[in-house]
């Protein structure tokens, strides 16, 4: 039987090697590429009509327009308007990724940690140069808080930093880890289904179809979490304490 | 002992730190039922900061995973 963890194997479909360095086309990087192939379709081509009484795929698309603008307009406030585009961008790319890494014989970019902490160290960069950018040195307030005793503050402001610098690791490990464990999960009970066969079978079947659902909603709590994580951390930066 | 088996013992000890996410989780569905009940009104706004939680309390068993899997697989 297959080992539960060659579903992540990275293969080359179309190689690509300069020198020492190797920029092949992956199946990782073919199922990201439908990934933004599918939100194009959905944003772009099925907005197209712009109708006053919106279709299927134009209601799906103001759906998430909606839903995402509100998230950054609740958390962020009017200045987060300039940040909406990337937040978007992430949330639909993470979503897109996850939900077809659902589809069986599909491959999940957002189960390899180097492409969830591509997207999270950006985020972190991209926070900590809004932040000095907008505030100055001033910006390293956000490590004192505020009405504290100073003896405290000598134990409180190394926290902050070292939770500061955490961020990019646990923003990607989060969406990593539940793409893993939950692909792993299934493909284990998969096994125990071939194992126990026609007798004992249905048991595990029965949970992976349960399963399976309960993997959809973690596809899109996590896109969720990772966006408003975003959004949270954006604040910080935009208005520091408040 | 072998380094093998001291690995598999790792590995299932690292999966201790279920127990602690296991409360957190029973937790946060246990207050928002309580909640729920007493204002039932209020229980759809808080909904979303449910789901957060239990996407960030999961993710805390996810890194023990994680652990578990450094521990098999890299060392």
């Amino acid at each position: 039987m297959h080992s539960p963890m060659e579903q992540f194997e990275i293969k080359r479909l179309l190689d690509f090697r300069f020198g020492s360095f190797d920029a092949s086309y992956t199946n990782s990087a073919l199922w990201m590429t439908i990934a933004v192939i599918c939100a194009f379709l959905l944003f772009v081509v099925g907005t197209q009509k712009r109708a006053l009484i919106p279709g299927r795929a134009q209601a799906m698309a103001e759906l998430g327009y909606e839903f995402v603008a509100n998230m950054v307009r609740d958390n962020v406030g009017n200045a987060g308007k300039k940040y909406f585009p990337f937040v978007l961008t992430l949330f639909v790319f993470i979503l897109f990724c996850n939900v077809l890494g659902l589809v069986p014989y599909s491959f999940t970019p957002t189960s390899h940690i180097i492409v969830t902490f591509a997207m999270a160290a950006v985020v972190f960069v991209g926070v900590t140069i809004i932040g000095f950018a907008r505030h100055g040195v001033h910006f390293l307030s956000l490590f004192v808080p505020k009405g504290v005793p100073f003896v405290l503050l000598l134990l409180l402001v190394p926290i902050e930093i070292i939770s500061y610098f955490v961020r990019p690791f646990s923003l990607s490990i989060r969406l990593f880890a539940n793409m893993l464990a939950g692909h792993t999960m299934l493909k284990v009970f998969g096994g125990f289904v071939v194992m126990l066969g026609l007798i004992g079978g249905w048991a595990p079947l029965a949970f992976i179809v349960v399963f399976t659902g309960l993997e959809l909603l973690i596809a899109f709590l996590q896109a969720y979490v990772f966006a408003i994580l975003t959004c949270l951390y954006l604040n910080d930066a935009v208005h520091l304490h408040h | 002992m072998d380094a093998s088996a001291a690995k598999l013992i790792g590995a299932g000890l690292a999966t201790i730190a279920l127990a602690g996410v296991g409360v957190g989780i029973g937790n946060i569905f246990g207050s928002f039922v309580s909640g729920a009940l007493r204002n039932p009104e209020a229980a759809p706004r808080v909904f979303g900061n449910v789901l957060l939680g239990f996407a960030l309390t999961e993710a805390v068993a996810l890194f023990a995973l994680v652990i578990a899997f450094m521990i098999l697989f890299v060392f």
